[in-house]
């Protein structure tokens, strides 16, 4: 008998690896299979309702016709708003939280919430928005309040995100800097946000294409399911890409079949191009490294 | 050569992490423009000693430091700008530590955060800090290039360019050998025999051998205790009054 012939355990485990290597293959189609249709029926029947006029042009008949402008503009200043509130605050705590706080019951218990913060349902921030920002703080339905209603619901991302690109800068790097007298907020300044920045900005854009995509907090915060003209400032109500989708697929009679589809088409796309972007920063980050 | 002021006094000096005791009541004196070696195994206590000295406490809230620490007789265990002491004090770790940013940079960090701003000043510091770490000639026209890319031997000299550049009294080298060649540990050690003229030097090291090179005088640490202190000829020809130390020094246990 030859020195390597195969034996019946040979044999099985053969057979094994082959199994369960089909089977996670078939996984990962199963996987991929409800994306491509998204996409295919998206492009296949929104296409046809694409063209510059719908991008650029207001509803009209009742929104049965004409393009989706204000909805689109309202989008934009709604996540620009939301992240002018979160951005800065989601920050400023995940530096407090990674390079400043004790690691004591306090600082745990702040973690557990943020964590539990990303989990409660949207339905329920779209409600505290109501409560909090429209009727208590007394912004009306108004951007301002829609904004700040998804600022809430997105901290948890950019704290996250933040967090963790400043504990993948070696702690080695701010003992050297503390060791030269440098104080925590000059090394912080320094060394640690110069070389955590792109995974703080990836964090970002990832809460951007969220909080372009949502409905149900702005739907009671500022949203408004049609509006003739532009807001003019952040206390105006807008309308809103994701809002308008729900409205044209539900609540509109005699809409034509393309135009709901061409609608998620544009929202999709906006939101795939900032992952794209976010994507596209992860890699020259990567590529950037400077240890 | 030891017939001056202590430049660092310590008495009674415990480590703690935790519960987990680190250095155990140590007492000893430093003298201006001395090495000082500090020898002993692994977990000896050598490492939280320099630590010690130059108030890391202050970032590790497991560690608890008691006990008296005089830098030219004034206790820094009771001073409160801490960033003064630190800048008087250049560490050397074991494993080399490049900031990631360029290597003029590097030098140039601790000047320009004791409010150094003028180029010509800063250029000034960074090529005498380099010559004097024995890398000036390897980088002097790729000063841009980062200093976190540089090679192992490299990096470690300039992280001592970098304790230069802060001018400090009292340099601290933490087994600044372990990452590096051979050669390029004789040309540190001889940057060492020259500054030894301007700043005093505690040396730890796992390298018997380098401390018998280097040091004037050098302690014996084992078990979180100061076993004893000798001038450094004394401890290598056996007259030693622990013999622990001669086990050690001798290569038979450690």
């Amino acid at each position: 008998m030859s020195l390597f012939a195969r034996t019946g355990l040979d044999e099985h485990n053969r057979r094994v690896e082959w199994l369960v290597r089909t089977l996670f293959l078939l996984m990962t189609v199963l996987l991929i299979i409800p994306v491509a249709l998204i996409m295919g029926i998206l492009i296949q029947r929104g296409a046809p309702a694409l063209s510059w006029g719908f991008l650029t042009e207001v509803p009209t008949n009742g929104m049965t016709a004409g393009g989706i402008f204000t909805a689109l503009i309202g989008t934009v200043w709604i996540v620009a708003v939301a992240l002018l509130a979160s951005v800065p605050i989601g920050v400023a705590a995940a530096v407090y939280l990674s390079e400043y706080a004790p690691d004591n019951w306090l600082t745990r218990a702040i973690n557990l919430a943020i964590i539990n913060l990303a989990g409660v349902p949207s339905i329920v921030h779209a409600l505290f928005g109501l409560g909090a920002f429209v009727v208590f703080f007394g912004f009306g339905r108004s951007i301002l309040a829609a904004s700040l209603t998804l600022a809430v619901m997105t901290l948890p991302i950019v704290i996250v995100a933040t967090r963790e690109s400043l504990q993948a800068v070696p702690h080695a790097f701010r003992e050297a800097c503390w060791n030269m007298g440098a104080t925590r907020w000059q090394t912080i300044r320094r060394v640690v946000l110069p070389n955590s920045i792109s995974g703080i900005l990836t964090g970002v854009i990832l809460e951007v294409s969220r909080t372009a995509g949502e409905t149900a907090p702005i739907m009671f915060t500022g949203a408004a399911a049609f509006l003739p003209f532009l807001p003019q400032g952040v206390l105006d109500q807008t309308m809103a890409m994701s809002l308008h989708l729900y409205v044209v697929s539900t609540q509109v009679p005699d809409v034509p079949d393309a135009l709901p589809f061409g609608v998620a088409l544009v929202l999709i796309s906006m939101v795939l191009v900032m992952n794209a972007t976010s994507i596209a920063f992860r890699i020259y980050l990567r590529n950037k490294r400077k240890w | 050569m030891v017939d001056n002021a202590p430049k660092l006094s310590v008495r009674n000096l415990s480590v703690r992490y935790g519960d987990k005791q680190a250095l155990n009541g140590i007492s000893l004196d430093v003298f201006p423009n001395e090495i000082f070696g500090i020898i002993g195994p692994a977990n000896s206590g050598k490492t939280s000693f320099l630590r010690a000295l130059n108030r890391m406490e202050e970032f590790d809230a497991n560690m608890t430091v008691e006990g008296d620490i005089l830098f030219e007789g004034q206790d820094i265990t009771a001073i409160r700008n801490v960033y003064a002491l630190r800048r008087k004090v250049g560490v050397v770790f074991p494993l080399p530590v490049g900031l990631p940013m360029s290597i003029y940079e590097n030098v140039a960090f601790a000047p320009k955060l004791a409010g150094i701003k003028k180029k010509a000043e800063l250029d000034e510091i960074v090529e005498r800090c380099l010559i004097r770490a024995a890398l000036w000639d390897e980088v002097k026209d790729r000063l841009d290039a980062l200093g976190s890319l540089l090679s192992g031997g490299q990096q470690q000299r300039l992280t001592i360019a970098r304790a230069l550049s802060q001018n400090p009294e009292l340099l601290l080298l933490d087994e600044f050998s372990i990452a590096v060649d051979p050669v390029t540990t004789m040309r540190i050690e001889d940057v060492l025999k020259e500054l030894k003229e301007e700043i005093t030097i505690v040396l730890v090291t796992n390298l018997v051998q380098q401390a018998r090179r280097l040091a004037d005088r050098t302690a014996f640490f084992l078990e979180s205790e100061l076993i004893e202190t000798a001038e450094t000829e004394e401890l290598f020809s056996g007259v030693v009054k622990d013999q622990r130390t001669r086990d050690y020094v001798e290569g038979r246990f450690g």
